[in-house]
């Protein structure tokens, strides 16, 4: 496809997918206490957006990655909750 | 548009389900075995689903003129208990000659942890010494990438195990590249807010190729689209892809790779090819 057949495809899909991204930053603005690893995490996803390479959406993925290599002890919860706590 | 559904929990869906799934071009449905949402209390509770996957759901299907296949294992977020799973991998045998068992799976990691390794290291010496086949559950979210290289390497080290038998499923971006390098297949999953959605799964497709990759709805009890691959065929479609590239995904792949299986044969409609 051409870039103005991408556009034509998905540009309103990410203009509103951006935006929602935006208010939600807007809304943990808002909300009191402090941070904790999640947004840090999302933070540090977000800088990989304005990156001039490709290869953004794996770089994003990464952000988000538990990058040690060993296995844990035991696993005390089935769930994943999308960000890795020792990332900071 | 024809289709294989290559991974679909469909105990947990409706007939409604698979009357659209049927609708849509779908012919045959793969079952991996799955958490149930809950920790099943003994052996008997996996003796019975195992007899629920082997025995009615494929009867369940034919109703709407789907075949229907299944995968046998203990699921990697019931792994933590290491006596539980030694009792379910004694049953396996007892039902991998069904006719429609395929092989082992989806077995894997959920949260990367020493059991788990320790019960996936046994499924895949299980599908050693059994010869069969293997479709492996990669992690969730920032558990990924960790749990997809832990995987290769326990399969890596059973040397009678040959990479174009196993699939490495829910691969994303991050994970896609080095299933593919190692030989192995891939399996995409369609989810609306998790792993891939269809124009990222297409994406991924332009980049990497159509080569031992497929795409799954892994549709279950949980947020899920059984609809999910042929609306992803249309989105082909509409990214300008040709009727046999489609094809080739979303149909003939799933049968390359589950065709090493002699159990595993697509009886088509007369006149059809």
């Amino acid at each position: 496809m051409t870039r103005q057949q991408v556009l034509d495809m998905y540009f309103m899909d990410a203009r509103c997918k951006l935006i929602e991204l935006a208010a939600f930053l807007d809304r943990v603005d808002r909300a009191s206490a402090t941070d904790d690893f999640r947004i840090e995490a999302f933070r540090k996803a977000l800088a990989e957006l304005n990156s001039n390479s490709s290869g953004r959406a794996e770089k994003v993925l990464l952000a988000f990655s538990d990058l040690t290599a060993d296995p844990i002890a035991a696993a005390t919860t089935k769930a994943a909750c999308g960000a890795y706590p020792g990332a900071r | 548009m024809r289709y294989i559904e290559p991974h679909g929990h469909m105990v947990s869906r409706t007939t409604d389900d698979y009357q659209d799934m049927a609708t849509a071009g779908c012919v045959a449905v793969c079952e991996p075995a799955f958490w149930a949402g809950f920790d099943r209390s003994s052996v008997h509770g996996f003796y019975d689903y195992f007899r629920q996957l082997t025995e009615f759901e494929p009867k369940r299907a034919a109703k709407f003129g789907l075949q229907h296949y299944t995968w046998l294992c203990i699921n990697p977020k019931e792994s933590e208990d290491l006596k539980l799973a030694d009792e379910v991998l004694g049953i396996i045998p007892k039902f991998i000659d069904e006719p429609t068992v395929l092989g082992i799976g989806e077995i894997g990691l959920n949260k990367n942890s020493r059991n788990e390794i320790k019960v996936l290291e046994k499924h895949v010496e299980l599908a050693a010494r059994l010869d069969q086949l293997i479709l492996v559950h990669t992690p969730h979210l920032e558990d990924k990438l960790k749990g997809t290289k832990l995987i290769l390497d326990v399969i890596r080290n059973e040397k009678r195990i040959r990479p174009e038998r196993v699939i490495i499923d829910h691969v994303e971006e991050h994970t896609v590249r080095f299933v593919l390098e190692a030989g192995f297949w891939a399996g995409m999953t369609l989810y609306p807010e998790s792993k891939c959605t269809p124009a990222r799964a297409i994406d991924i497709l332009e980049i990497y190729g159509t080569e031992r990759i497929w795409m799954n709805s892994a549709c279950d009890w949980g947020v899920s689209v059984p609809l999910a691959v042929p609306r992803t065929a249309l989105e082909m479609r509409k990214r300008e892809h040709s009727a046999e590239w489609i094809d080739k995904v979303i149909y003939q792949n799933p049968i390359r790779f589950m065709s090493q299986s002699p159990k595993f044969k697509i009886r088509l409609e007369p006149g059809k090819s």
